[in-house]
């Protein structure tokens, strides 16, 4: 293959965890590929199975959820 | 150079401006500034030394000048002919040699053009000036007074401006472009000169007062050579040296011949003989009636000029010059002698009789001073004048007897140096824009300030350096013309001679900061900020001062300050720390490399009094070493071994024993029950060696390659100090003096303490204390509480529902944060095309006061009804931005943040396309779901200020008492008949102090205090509500009874076990720690006529299906054991036991009762005692583990140490929606922070019902408690977060699967009409987690700004 895959990711990220978790990686100037892209949720608890679905329907090659 | 720093305790160094805590939040820097470098106090124009050496150590050579003009005008010129004090007294003489400060400042001066640095910007003023005179006092005032902004004309006699530094300093010294580039550049600040002006006969100074000057300067020097005093000395061959000097600059005499002879030891006879031998003298002779370290020239100086031919006679003195023909032919001296210095510290030449001869020479140029001329004053001026023939003016201001003109420089002093002549015009420009702007002068003399001394210590490994070496013209090339004598320094070498300046002021005050600053938060106010005192008027003190790691350079065996790879605790701490010097890394100080072996060191600085004088034991330390071994071993990349020696391992507080289990057993961390006398070291490879016995008495030596101290916690110095100047007592170990019934008090009324001040203690316990402390001061202080609290008023909300989204985005730069990787421009154009977005901006630094100010204008002006930021963390930033669309009208949840910094910038940045295609996509994301996020209310709740508080024993009391004394009224439940519980069981405190006493004054003041209502043989059957009303039924003997109640005290407390083992129940003999206590409260004879008592430790506790310590148990037989020994000393006392915890200055019970033949036996768990019934007394048999063999003890008392259990908490738990642990205790919010609180709002815990404690740990824990309910209770509302679920009633068939989800209980169902039941919300209780939003099978519950429209509209736009 001549093409890299590069996938897309959404991240579901929970507020009090996760996201914070995030928000130390950058502190820490941890590198991490840049193909993610985290959403806010107050808790993990908050996904709706819809959410991760509507992710792949719209291209997402995979979704994490976090919390 | 760098200074260690405090954080990083000394492993790595920082600079003056550094950050004094990584982790804060906000992230602070800090200026160490200490007191002011030596050079500078030494410097008489005050030059800020330090600054410029350091910008020359960076080759930033503009910079230091433009520092050296901020006090003079001459940089060039002083970094060739300044006698530099400074370097006199320069630190680094303490080290080796002074650094070579003026060459420095040459280096500076000779690598920059003035021209080119732009003029400052000066606010020109109306008044004029006149200075008298163009010499560098002269040129200094103008210089100073022209930046001020006034007109400024200086009048000279001579043809060109500089007066002495042109006229008095030959060429070779001073080259004259360097003079006249520094004098050119003083006019490019307005200054005229007027050349070949001579006041008091061109123009007087009345007239120059009469054309508008409103402030006079003099500054004519002192140019007239004073007289030999000899015979002959009006020859024509004979010239004073300042004529000599001028005439050769001026042209008139062009070259001279035969031999010259100079009279004088100072620097212009020095310059007299140079300049002489370049004028083509065959010779040049200096006489001098002293000796050579008389000399005031530079030994440099004398010797450059030995080397070009000069020859100096040293005690010699003239005696007449000798004239034939009316030409000089010689001169006749004569010899001297130095007497011993007088008491000025100078030796007086004495001629020595008979010793006169004749010296031939053809030119005799006297060197011996000047005096002022002052022909400028003209006839009959009123101007004073002294009998020297100086100027007389007020030493402070230089100010003349006559207002308005002033006078510096040599024309007051007679002849000095430029340093000081510049000195004297800095000084009088000063006095004289004060005069001109009509502000009252000074009349005395104001001493500065005394030198202080608290200067950055110079290292004790300091390097030994030689000083800059200059090099100079060779000798040959000197004499056939006036070149410059000393060459330039090279930059290297320049810079390696800035490098050995020590820093002594710490910040160099360079400003460099105030420059890169680009959030002007470092300014030059920044950097004037002083010390000072304020005055508080307070109501109450709270102490928290906290402790010093103890220093292991007392323990010489443990070489701490010898071996790099032997460090204390808290520098294992920092090693550990992914923001100390190795980024988390864990590596050795020695070499970097990360180690495979490490042993820790218990009980450094506590549990001895031989090297340390502290009993005591410092209570943290098992604990942390257990956490710095299992961390380390997640840190480790490779396998690593940890060893940790100790004696008794203290893991006695709440879930600590399961982690030294955990520790033990699953991370494989090896105990070592060993104290180690001695660590030895290899020097090749920096590894550590231990000796040590193990348990069998096997004496082993093991190699680690670190070595960790645990050193203990001690009251630094200046604590007991600050207690002493306060009044309030401490104990022997210099902590606190307080009482088991009063933890927090001091010894002074109204003074609180808490933490390790008042004995060594953890965080848990510190932060209960810090709570207890509170709730003392709040009791004071009720009466005044809020009445200092300014409340904050916002502007009505606008309505926006009817309003299409106006969104504005604000792109943040985040200084070079965001803006060094993300492209913020692109970002922005982009959130322009962007649908809805009706306004972008881009910020420096968003969150400045300035940039809020501008966006709360921008909202109004713009008519924004949404605001998305594009910067850092809504976790950190995001209440401060809503704060701001609060004042600006709008509700706070219209807001939304792209947090392009964290999940960008900082973490892409290699990837700068990539991170900006990101930050593109993350804006695009937050503006799609800004559409669609609505205002949202946040309701308030009105709060019902009553307490109940569950449990009557001390701790329920405690609680009670402390709630209502603070005014809230309070109900007492208690399910006995009595109060007092447990505690009225027990005899003394570990501290001796009766318990019964005091119990029974506590229940009295319950009984009596008016607002307390106590509710005996109660207990509670029902409750419901949340935070701020709850309603609670007691059943009181049958009755219920409701109580309404805004916050809930658990204080149920605990109970002791009833052992299963050692005869306990078989044998009456077989005493528990309570019956023990309750014979001794009878004077049971039995305990008196026992002739052996044994102890048995952990009975019930530390066992696999009780794992935790019951924590008081070893402190209260060590009580009990010494109290027997004082009814009988003779008895034989044992105590068998695992680990003795007598933690904190509990220590010293288990010290006296050793002293008191109290023998410790111990056992393991695998092997635990057998206590038989003997047909005479009881047998009690345990292995010795020293002499591997059993001990039988016959004993008529066996006491048994047995643990503490909780009570059956279910119900209440479930009731008040509350968590147990594994071991039935109740559970905290967080155990570290929030150790007095639920994670449920409004309900507080304290006392045994939390985990085993002493009676004083259960006062201070009861204190926080009723500190933090009153902090709900005190409110008049509550006001509920807007992020709430809620129900749609119409769609909800009451399945209750979103109570069922609701972590929160948060969600209850209800019945309405015609029993149709549906799912009501608790907002108060909403944490907003969404789960049942997830769960409802309708879509009835839902959560606001989170419902599915507003998450998945993200989805979107992110694959979009």
């Amino acid at each position: 293959m001549s093409q890299q895959f590069n996938p897309k990711m959404i991240a579901f990220a929970c507020n009090w965890c996760a996201y914070s978790a995030a928000d130390l990686a950058g502190v820490s100037r941890f590198q991490y590929p840049p193909n993610v892209r985290i959403i806010r949720v107050m808790c993990s608890g908050r996904i709706n199975p819809n959410f991760i679905l509507k992710a792949f329907e719209m291209g997402a090659d995979g979704v994490l959820v976090a919390g | 150079m760098v200074r260690p720093s405090e954080y990083d305790v000394g492993l790595i160094g920082r600079k003056a401006t550094y950050k004094p805590y990584a982790q804060a939040i906000p992230g602070g820097f800090a200026i160490e500034k200490l007191d002011t470098a030596p050079c500078r106090m030494a410097c008489p124009a005050n030059l800020n030394v330090q600054g410029y050496v350091q910008m020359v150590k960076q080759e930033k050579y503009r910079e230091a000048v433009q520092i050296i003009m901020q006090d003079l005008p001459f940089p060039g010129v002083l970094g060739r002919i300044c006698p530099h004090r400074c370097e006199k007294s320069c630190r680094r003489l303490e080290v080796d040699e002074a650094v070579s400060i003026r060459e420095l400042k040459r280096v500076a001066a000779d690598h920059v053009d003035l021209m080119e640095i732009p003029v400052p910007e000066i606010v020109p003023k109306d008044e004029k000036v006149a200075v008298v005179g163009s010499g560098p006092a002269s040129l200094t005032a103008a210089y100073f007074l022209a930046l001020d902004g006034y007109q400024v004309a200086i009048y000279e006699a001579m043809p060109e401006p500089g007066g002495m530094m042109r006229y008095g300093i030959p060429e070779h010294r001073l080259p004259r472009n360097v003079l006249d580039h520094e004098i050119e550049n003083l006019k490019r600040l307005g200054i005229e000169i007027h050349t070949g002006t001579e006041v008091g006969k061109d123009v007087t100074l009345e007239e120059l007062k009469k054309h508008g000057a409103r402030a006079i300067f003099v500054g004519t020097g002192a140019w007239r050579g004073l007289k030999l005093r000899i015979k002959g000395e009006e020859a024509d061959g004979v010239k004073d040296v300042t004529s000599f000097l001028r005439d050769a600059h001026l042209g008139n005499l062009k070259k001279i011949r035969g031999k010259a002879l100079i009279i004088g030891g100072g620097h212009s006879a020095l310059d007299g003989a140079r300049l002489a031998l370049r004028m083509g003298a065959d010779q040049a002779h200096i006489i001098y009636r002293r000796s050579r370290t008389e000399m005031l020239a530079e030994p440099e100086e004398i010797e450059e000029a030995e080397r070009e031919g000069v020859k100096i006679h040293f005690l010699v003195a003239p005696m007449r010059v000798a004239v034939e023909n009316g030409d000089v032919q010689g001169i006749e001296c004569i010899r001297t002698r130095l007497t011993e210095p007088d008491t000025t510290g100078r030796r007086k030449p004495i001629p020595v009789e008979g010793s006169e001869f004749f010296i031939e020479a053809d030119h005799i140029i006297p060197a011996v001073g000047q005096e002022p001329d002052l022909l400028f004053m003209g006839d009959n001026s009123p101007l004073e004048v002294s009998k020297w023939n100086l100027l007389v003016v007020n030493p402070e201001t230089l100010q003349t007897n006559i207002p308005g003109i002033f006078a510096g420089g040599d024309v007051i002093t007679g002849p000095a140096t430029v340093i000081e002549a510049v000195e004297a015009g800095k000084r009088a420009a000063r006095y004289m824009a004060m005069y001109l702007k009509g502000e009252e002068l000074p009349t005395e003399w104001i001493e500065e300030p005394p030198m202080g001394n608290n200067w950055v210590e110079v290292p004790d490994d300091e390097p030994t350096k030689h000083r800059l070496r200059i090099s100079t013209l060779p000798v040959e090339k000197r004499l056939s013309g006036f070149e410059e004598v000393n060459l330039l320094a090279d930059e290297t070498s320049a810079k390696e001679e800035a490098g050995r300046c020590l820093n002594c002021g710490s910040c160099c005050e360079c400003y460099q900061c105030v420059e890169a600053c680009k959030a002007n938060a470092i300014t030059l106010e920044t950097h004037g900020q002083k010390r000072e005192s304020v005055v508080l008027q307070v109501g109450a003190v709270i102490m928290s001062p906290g402790f010093e790691p103890f220093d292991p350079n007392k323990y010489d065996t443990y070489r701490y300050a010898i071996y790099p790879n032997v460090v204390t605790s808290m520098e294992f701490e920092r090693i550990l720390s992914s923001t100390g010097p190795y980024q988390g890394h864990l590596q050795r100080p020695s070499d970097e490399k990360e180690p495979k072996k490490i042993a820790w060191l218990q009980c450094v600085g506590s549990r001895d009094i031989n090297r340390c004088d502290h009993s005591y034991c410092s209570s943290v330390c098992c604990m942390y070493a257990t956490k710095e071994a299992v961390i380390a071993k997640e840190h480790a990349v490779h396998e690593l071994d940890t060893a940790i020696f100790f004696m008794d391992m203290r893991t006695y507080g709440k879930d600590f024993e399961k982690y030294y289990n955990r520790a033990k057993d699953e991370m494989g961390v090896r105990y070592i029950r060993s104290r180690i006398h001695s660590i030895d070291g290899d020097p090749e490879t920096d590894d550590v060696c231990l000796q040590y016995a193990d348990e069998n008495g096997v004496v082993r030596s093991e190699t680690f390659d670190m070595v960790v101290l645990s050193v203990g916690l001690e009251t630094p110095e200046r604590l007991v100090q600050l207690a002493e100047g306060l009044g309030i007592e401490l104990d022997q170990d210099n902590f606190v003096q307080t009482g088991s019934f009063s933890p927090v008090e001091t010894s002074r009324k109204g003074i609180y303490v808490c933490g390790a001040f008042q004995e060594p203690k953890d965080i848990p316990y510190s932060v209960m204390e810090a709570s207890a402390a509170a709730c003392g001061a709040m009791a004071n202080l009720s009466g005044v509480r809020g009445t200092l609290v300014q409340e904050k008023r916002y502007p009505a909300e606008r309505d926006v529902s009817l309003e299409d989204p106006q969104i504005g985005v604000f792109v943040c730069n985040c200084g070079t944060n965001i803006g060094g990787i993300v492209d913020v421009p692109k970002v922005a154009a982009y959130a322009r095309s962007l649908p809805g977005v009706a306004y972008v901006g881009e910020n420096l630094f968003t969150c400045s006061q300035d940039s809020q100010d501008r966006m709360k204008e921008i909202i109004l002006q713009e008519n924004l009804n949404r605001v998305v930021v594009a910067a850092c963390t809504p976790r950190t930033h995001e209440p401060l931005f809503q704060e701001t669309l609060k004042d600006a009208g709008l509700n706070k949840y219209l807001f939304e943040m792209a947090n392009i910094r964290n999940q960008c910038s900082w973490v892409h940045t290699g990837q700068k396309e990539e991170a900006t295609e990101k930050a593109m996509d993350l804006v695009r994301m937050a503006v799609s779901r800004a559409q669609l996020i609505c205002p949202l209310p946040q309701p308030t709740i009105s709060v019902d200020d009553k307490a109940l508080v569950v449990g009557g024993g001390v701790t329920g009391m405690t609680a009670a008492l402390g709630l209502a004394d603070q005014g809230f009224r309070t109900y007492l439940i208690e399910k006995s008949s009595e109060l007092g519980g447990h505690a009225l069981s027990l005899l003394t405190t570990w501290r001796g102090e009766e318990i019964h006493g005091p119990v029974k004054d506590m229940i009295d003041k319950v009984r009596e205090h008016a607002l307390i209502e106590v509710y005996k043989d109660s207990t509670i059957s029902e409750t419901k509500g949340f935070v701020g009303n709850f309603e609670t039924t007691v059943s009181q003997m049958g009755e219920d009874v409701v109580l309404k109640h805004g916050a809930v005290v658990m204080a149920v407390g605990g109970d002791e076990s009833e052992p299963s083992e050692y005869l306990y129940g078989d044998d009456d003999r077989v005493l528990t720690h309570l019956e023990l206590d309750h014979a001794f409260n009878q004077g049971d004879k039995r305990l008196e006529s026992s002739t052996a008592a044994v102890f048995i430790q952990c009975v019930g506790s530390r066992e696999p299906e009780r794992p935790y310590c019951s924590k008081v148990c070893c402190t209260h037989t060590m009580k009990s054991a010494l109290k027997l020994k004082e009814l009988n000393p003779s008895m034989d006392v044992f105590v068998l036991y695992r680990d003795i915890r007598t933690y904190g200055q509990r220590e010293e019970l288990y010290r006296e009762a050793r002293r008191n033949g109290v023998i410790f036996i111990r056992y393991s768990m695998e092997q635990k005692p057998q206590v038989q019934k003997m047909d005479e007394g009881i047998s009690v048999t345990v292995r010795d583990h020293v002499l591997g063999r059993d001990i039988v003890i016959q004993t008529d008392l066996v006491v048994l140490a047995s643990g503490i259990v909780p009570h059956d908490n279910a119900s209440l738990a479930q009731m008040f929606k509350l968590s147990l642990n594994e071991d039935g205790f109740f559970m905290e919010a967080h155990a570290k922070l929030r150790p007095v609180e639920f994670a449920t709002d409004g309900i507080f815990l304290a006392g045994m019902a939390h985990y085993p404690k002493p009676i004083e740990e259960s006062i201070a824990q009861a204190k926080a408690a009723a500190s933090r309910a009153s902090v709900v209770l005190s409110k008049e509302q509550l006001t509920v977060e807007g992020v709430v679920s809620h129900v749609d009633e119409l769609i909800c068939r009451g399945c209750g699967e979103c109570v069922e989800v609701c972590p929160y209980s948060a969600i209850e169902l209800e019945e309405r009409e015609e029993g149709r039941k549906v799912a009501d919300v608790r907002e108060a209780l909403c944490k907003g987690c969404g789960s049942c939003a997830v769960a409802c099978p309708t879509g009835a519950a839902s959560i606001f700004h989170y419902d599915d429209e507003e998450v998945l509209t993200m989805v979107e736009a992110a694959l979009d």
